[in-house]
């Protein structure tokens, strides 16, 4: 199980905890891991990639074992120890805004 | 007795105002989608209990929010808009073309007779419908690909589709309104499309009496008399006894005709509603001083509404989505501003009352007359 950590307005959104267990089918990558996610809690869906061209929205990053992974590419495998649940993988808001 | 419910859309979140039909005691329920930007909340008017709700965020992007109970409960819907085929391009502020790029939700309207279906008027301008309570959306390409809609500019908002007009007499017949593109009809249930802005007049444009460019900030109509329309634009309060197939200016006496909403009255179909903006580069009453102008002849003569209003040192703005009446027999009209007050008035404008006064920002005002 991969360990997903969600920004706060998503939590409130979906009615999930900020840290959250997904099961990924197959090699873990971002693709996969959004796919699980949005398949699991439907209410996320566009929220985190654009719904039409599946880009992560510009304001939101990725962060895995203390590294910024935004721009991997989406089907590059996650880190091992995401991807065995060690370390989470974090979704976070910029802080913008003022 | 009946129960009015306002449907309120601030910068951060929707808020629920109830009252008895007295309108004068008034429960407070929010915020809902706390955090969010809510453009717009509206009601089905075939089931009351039916609610959608338009909630964005720049980190998050566009949610669809509804409700099976009247707000007590909501759910996210579909958020996918994607425009139909090639999405070609507008022009940009200056002048360069710039690809279609959606952005969010502006106005939600509900079909009279089917829960399920709603349209959407999104920036950049477009029109989706649903059919199946908000899952699903489907553009009505017909109105973006308009020969001109690659001249469309955006207004200081955005080029947003922020007004849509169902005609309760003809299910074919759709109007919109984009700023900064003009007023547009469709009478094929929103297959073709074309302009309906003759007689407006812009003159901070290249052509002040062009078929589209025009900065239309809002329309209005009366049920019982969908031929007849009243628009605020960005200068000029206008109407048209034609469905929009001509217009003639109806500023008279306002002291200025600048501004945001108009309303109609929910029984004088000639009593409409307006408040008036000093300018386009200072969005605020005229000597900071909040008045409601109403008048009773469908425009020309106007009368300053300020029994209740702040008369000194205000300086907020009125949206263009944030005005509306019930229909109860004594007509309430209720309006948010910009500075998170939501005043009613349950005698048609004669005196007002604050419901609420520290709200976020005010994006919309929606009410409910319910049995």
């Amino acid at each position: 199980m991969i360990r997903v950590v969600l920004p706060a307005p998503l939590c409130t959104l979906a009615g999930l905890e900020r840290e959250l267990l997904l099961e990924v089918a197959g090699q873990a990558s971002q693709r996969t891991l959004l796919d699980a996610l949005e398949a699991g809690y439907p209410a996320l869906r566009g929220t985190i990639r654009d719904p039409v061209t599946r880009r992560r929205r510009p304001f939101l990053r990725f962060f895995a074992c203390g590294t910024d992974v935004s721009h991997e590419q989406p089907d590059a495998p996650l880190p091992e120890a995401v991807a065995a649940g060690t370390e989470p993988f974090l979704i976070i808001g910029a802080m913008a805004g003022g | 007795m009946s129960t009015v419910r306002v449907l309120v859309g601030t910068r951060k979140g929707a808020f629920l105002l109830t009252s008895d039909g007295a309108r004068r005691q008034w429960s407070v329920d929010g915020p809902h989608f706390a955090g969010w930007e809510v453009f717009h909340v509206a009601g089905s008017p075939a089931d009351a209990q039916r609610l959608y709700a338009s909630a964005h965020a720049h980190w998050f992007g566009q949610v669809i929010q509804r409700s099976d109970d009247g707000g007590r409960t909501w759910n996210a819907v579909g958020n996918e808009f994607r425009y139909e085929g090639e999405t070609g391009t507008h022009k940009w502020y200056d002048g360069t073309p710039h690809p279609w790029e959606f952005a969010r939700v502006w106005h939600l309207e509900p079909d009279r007779t089917d829960p399920d279906m709603v349209y959407a008027g999104v920036e950049d301008a477009a029109l989706f419908r649903s059919t199946d309570g908000g899952r699903t959306w489907q553009e009505l390409a017909g109105l973006r690909r308009h020969p001109s809609g690659p001249s469309w500019e955006p207004g200081a908002g955005g080029l947003c589709l922020h007004t849509i007009l169902l005609d309760p007499h003809d299910s074919q017949r759709i109007f919109t309104a984009i700023s900064a593109a003009g007023a547009f009809r469709s009478d094929d249930g929103g297959g073709t499309w074309r302009p309906v802005n003759r007689g407006l007049r812009s003159d901070n444009i290249p052509e002040p009496e062009a078929e589209v460019g025009h900065c239309v900030h809002r329309l209005a109509m009366h049920p019982s008399r969908p031929g007849v329309l009243f628009m605020q634009k960005h200068w000029d309060v206008m109407r048209s006894d034609d469905a929009g197939e001509s217009w003639r200016e109806i500023s008279g006496n306002l002291p200025s005709d600048f501004g945001f909403p108009i309303a109609v009255h929910a029984t004088e179909p000639e009593t409409i509603y307006v408040v008036p903006i000093k300018s386009d580069s200072e969005h605020y009453p005229p000597e900071g001083r909040l008045r409601v102008y109403r008048s009773r002849t469908g425009g020309d003569e106007w009368e300053a509404l300020t029994n209740g209003l702040p008369q000194e040192h205000c300086y907020v703005n009125v949206l263009r989505d944030a005005m509306d009446v019930d229909t109860l027999d004594a007509c309430g009209i209720y309006f948010g501003t910009t500075a998170g007050q939501v005043y009613v008035s349950a005698d048609a404008g004669d005196t007002w009352t604050p419901v609420v006064r520290d709200l976020p920002p005010v994006l919309s005002i929606e009410v409910q007359t319910l049995p």
